[in-house]
């Protein structure tokens, strides 16, 4: 028998630490971090998707029995914050994580471990809000946590989302402050920041936006716990209290929000059109100004969603009209899209089908957002059906097509096997159907009066039959996603390989090895343009039709020899989840007051322990071990390649104590 | 291999000022939602005792001259880092640290005498929102007083002019922005008296 065992062969990625659970509990590779964000994400992905599930079904049919009011609360309440919170934010962590250092040159983000605290705090939310369901039910609050219902005390399910969305809101906040750094001053040589893919500047933006606007709602939330726990009044209108100061701090995050969520859609966006158009993106400058544009604005529209509150006719005019502005920069981003298909070689694979399908559903979305902007018709619309089509389209026929394009794009660069094309395309039709079946109707339900959050509604209003179209629509959207299941588990155990670069790519990722290695870069790329790679690989005849050159400009980690490179990394780190175990038991300890007070001190001691463990670290020798054991990243010394002075200690310190 | 010679990143931004920086553009939002939910509050004193019976402006001016000094020592702490003056670098930062914990003092004595006539936090949004901000504010300069003192204690076991970790120049920023925000809290909330 043992004869048969060979020894495997030394490459790069045998000098990895041994692999196991431990080595993605403390790993500090942005590949890693950003792999484990897809999945869980994913994870909360589906358990949304049950919970809207159960809502359809209750909905089918007049006077449905299926669920009883209080679970319908929690159920709406849930499949929203799960969805916004723990799906498409973290999904675009994820590609942000995996690509952004990839394409902007870089071996790693500017503070590796930081960023794993941001994903452990991430999931620490998400269980913490999750596990409501056992400790006397979900949050029943709506996801927009409107006071004074929100700052009901009787029961504590509201205190889990409140300090549940406090500690997303921190894993964002490292985040956004982890990416702002890596964005400024970790970028290749001649990475200027207007040659940098569309995609990493969407989610530069993306971290303002979240830097941003984050603080804004912790203030908010730290009101509402206060008033549920420690009788504070912000929101008693009784002894003069404004309810409303809530949805204005609310949505002075709110809103910004949206484009947190749609933004890094869009950057995938620009990224997979000009690949399968083979021309570059239309218009890039504008793109990104576009881009930004967005998120300037983003910051003077909140009260849109407030035109019901009685903010009084000039607020209401100044926010409608910055709200028809808004509309201006997405127009122009839906044009360049469109420009940069216009006269190309293009071609039909999965992500261009998904991109296509964001374009074209996010336009629609788009239309019936600017008729929210005209405060009148709005005042009809609030709280309709047609506002829940209206969101869905941008959210979902937006940010969740442009990030299913983005999982076809690169799941054979993740994974090394390119995802199955016909199956996939049998998830984009089905999805595509499903989508427009359970949402297009909600449009009409919206304007023949159907309110949203209500658990049943009487026969003879007339929402019957589109009703039960939407429902039958939502179980084909879940059969999409268990078509894409099977697809994303079959192609990764025996899915055709993908190689370096399987779609003729434009930008650095496809110049590395798939799966790149855990440096990235063998050698630190040197940019000339924009769609550098492109342009290394092909030139222009008379014509401007390109050509391909003779060249092969890949990175050397991904050519076919035996060469072994020598890359300082960061080394392994168990101090981050530590860190985010303390914190989320001290929120734990909170809802137990006064019991939970020993569980909040046992936090509190597990916290000290990781900061200051953190930042005494010595990052090249970790984990006690001198040699060895921890820094299993390729434990040479040479000074040539060296990152780790691009990587210091201690800055999470003062970060993680000071929120 | 020319290649590895000319390999210096793009930036020569230092990566971590730029983080805090970044940080503290978003807590500068956090302090801006605080203050503009205590500017909509400042009124309602719910029948309780209002900001014209309370606030002791002499007092709270000396504890904001002793936050603002606090930025002076701290000033010639970084000083002292950057000429390598060890000994002069740990009696500069003991100084900010005591300095900063002289102001806490104050605002304890200052929310004690309040709570005793008769400001509490669910009095009335006046009150719950002038402890929330300066709640949080004192919260911040605590944090602070924690970073100075680890990084005397740095200073004596590893020394900092030579350590790598959390160095004086980002709780120097941190420190600064800590009391210009004091300084927009007193003129708001202590000085302007509508």
């Amino acid at each position: 028998m043992a004869t048969i065992v060979e020894t495997p062969p030394v490459s790069p990625a045998a000098a990895e630490p041994k692999g196991g659970l431990w080595a993605w509990v403390t790993s500090v590779d942005h590949k890693k971090i950003g792999i484990m964000y897809g999945i869980a994400a994913i994870v909360f992905f589906v358990i949304g998707g049950i919970e809207a599930l159960f809502i359809r079904l209750q909905l089918a049919v007049p006077d449905g029995t299926l669920v009883s009011e209080d679970a319908f609360n929690q159920l709406f309440t849930m499949h929203g914050t799960t969805m916004v919170f723990l799906f498409v934010m973290p999904i675009a962590a994820a590609f942000g994580n995996y690509f952004v250092p990839i394409m902007i040159g870089a071996r790693d983000v500017a503070f590796p471990r930081l960023n794993a605290l941001s994903f452990w705090l991430f999931i620490s939310g998400g269980v913490f809000i999750s596990s409501s369901f056992f400790l006397g039910g979900l949050p029943d609050g709506a996801w927009v946590g409107y006071s004074p219902l929100s700052a009901q005390p009787e029961v504590i399910r509201m205190d889990f989302w409140v300090l549940g969305l406090a500690i997303l809101g921190v894993a964002s906040l490292l985040g956004a402050v982890n990416f702002i750094t890596t964005i400024f001053t970790m970028r290749a040589p001649g990475m200027t920041l207007f040659r940098m893919p569309v995609f990493a500047w969407m989610q530069l933006v993306v971290a303002f936006l979240l830097a941003f606007s984050l603080p804004l709602v912790t203030v908010g939330l730290f009101q509402v716990l206060f008033d549920r726990n420690f009788g504070t009044l912000f929101y008693d209108a009784a002894s003069g209290g404004d309810p409303i100061l809530w949805q204005h701090l609310f949505w002075l995050f709110g809103h910004p929000e949206v484009y947190i969520l749609i933004l890094p859609a869009m950057g995938i966006v620009s990224e997979v059109l000009p690949t399968f158009s083979r021309k570059p993106l239309f218009g890039y400058q504008f793109v990104v100004f576009a881009g930004a544009a967005i998120g300037f604005l983003g910051f003077g529209v909140w009260a849109h969603h407030m035109f019901t509150a009685g903010l009084g006719p000039v607020a209401e005019t100044a926010f409608g009209l910055m709200t028809m502005t808004i509309a201006v920069p997405t127009g122009i981003k839906i044009f360049n899209w469109v420009g940069t298909m216009w006269g190309g070689n293009i071609s039909f694979p999965t992500p261009m089908l998904f991109a296509i399908g964001f374009v074209a559903m996010f336009t629609i979305g788009g239309l019936s957002g600017v008729t929210h902007s005209i405060v009148p018709a709005d005042t009809q619309q609030h709280d309709s059906y047609y506002v829940v089509a209206h969101f869905h389209y941008v959210l979902f026929g937006g940010a969740v097509f442009g990030i299913f394009s983005g999982v076809y794009y690169w799941f054979g660069k993740v994974f090394g096997r390119q995802l199955n094309e016909r199956i996939g395309k049998l998830h984009f039709w089905l999805m595509l159907i499903g989508f427009n079946l359970t949402f297009a109707p909600m449009h009409i339900l919206g304007l023949n009066g159907m309110p949203r959050r209500i658990a049943t509604y009487g026969d003879g209003l007339g929402w019957n039959y589109w009703n039960f179209v939407a429902t039958v629509g939502s179980f084909v959207i879940a059969l999409s996603i268990l078509v894409f299941l099977i697809n994303a588990i079959r192609s990764y155990r025996k899915g055709e390989p993908a190689g370096a670069d399987p779609w003729d790519g434009r930008t650095l990722e496809w110049t590395t090895s798939s799966p790149p290695a855990n440096y990235n870069f063998a050698e630190v790329p040197i940019v000339e343009a924009v769609d550098d790679f492109w342009y290394k690989k092909y030139g222009e005849d008379e014509d401007h039709m390109p050509v391909r050159l003779d060249t092969n400009p890949l990175d050397p980690s991904a050519l076919d020899d035996d060469g072994e490179f020598h890359v300082h990394l960061p080394s392994p780190s168990y101090f981050p989840i530590l860190l985010a175990l303390g914190i989320v038991t001290v929120a734990y300890g909170f809802l137990w007051i006064p019991v939970g007070f020993a569980v909040m001190a046992l936090g509190l001691g597990i916290m000290l322990w990781a900061i200051f463990g953190w930042a005494l670290e010595d990052i090249d020798h970790p984990m006690g071990g001198d040699d060895g054991q921890g820094g299993g990243h390729g434990d040479d010394d040479d000074p040539g390649s060296e990152v780790s002075e691009q990587v210091p200690a201690g800055i999470g310190a003062g970060s993680g104590g000071g929120e | 291999m020319a290649i590895e010679a000319s390999q210096p990143a793009a930036s020569t931004l230092d990566i971590r000022k730029t983080a805090m920086w970044a940080f503290l553009a978003s807590e500068l939002m956090f302090f801006g939602g605080l203050i503009s939910t205590f500017l909509l509050y400042r009124a309602r004193t719910n029948g309780g005792p209002g900001s014209e019976e309370l606030f002791d402006i002499p007092f709270t001016s000396v504890s904001s001259f002793v936050l603002l000094m606090s930025s002076l020592t701290m000033v010639l702490a970084h000083n002292a880092w950057e000429r390598n003056d060890e000994r002069q670098l740990r009696l500069w930062l003991v100084a900010t640290a005591s300095l900063g914990m002289v102001f806490l003092g104050g605002q304890f004595f200052e929310f004690s005498t309040f709570v005793h006539e008769g400001l509490k936090l669910d009095t009335s949004p006046f009150g719950s929102s002038f402890y929330l901000l300066t709640g949080f504010h004192g919260a911040h300069v605590a944090v602070g007083v924690l970073m100075l003192s680890a990084m005397v204690i740095i200073s004596y076991r590893v020394g900092l002019t030579k350590a790598r970790g959390m160095n004086v120049e980002l709780v120097a920023l941190y420190w600064h922005f800590v009391d210009i925000i004091w300084i927009v809290i007193f003129t708001v909330v202590y000085l302007l008296q509508v």
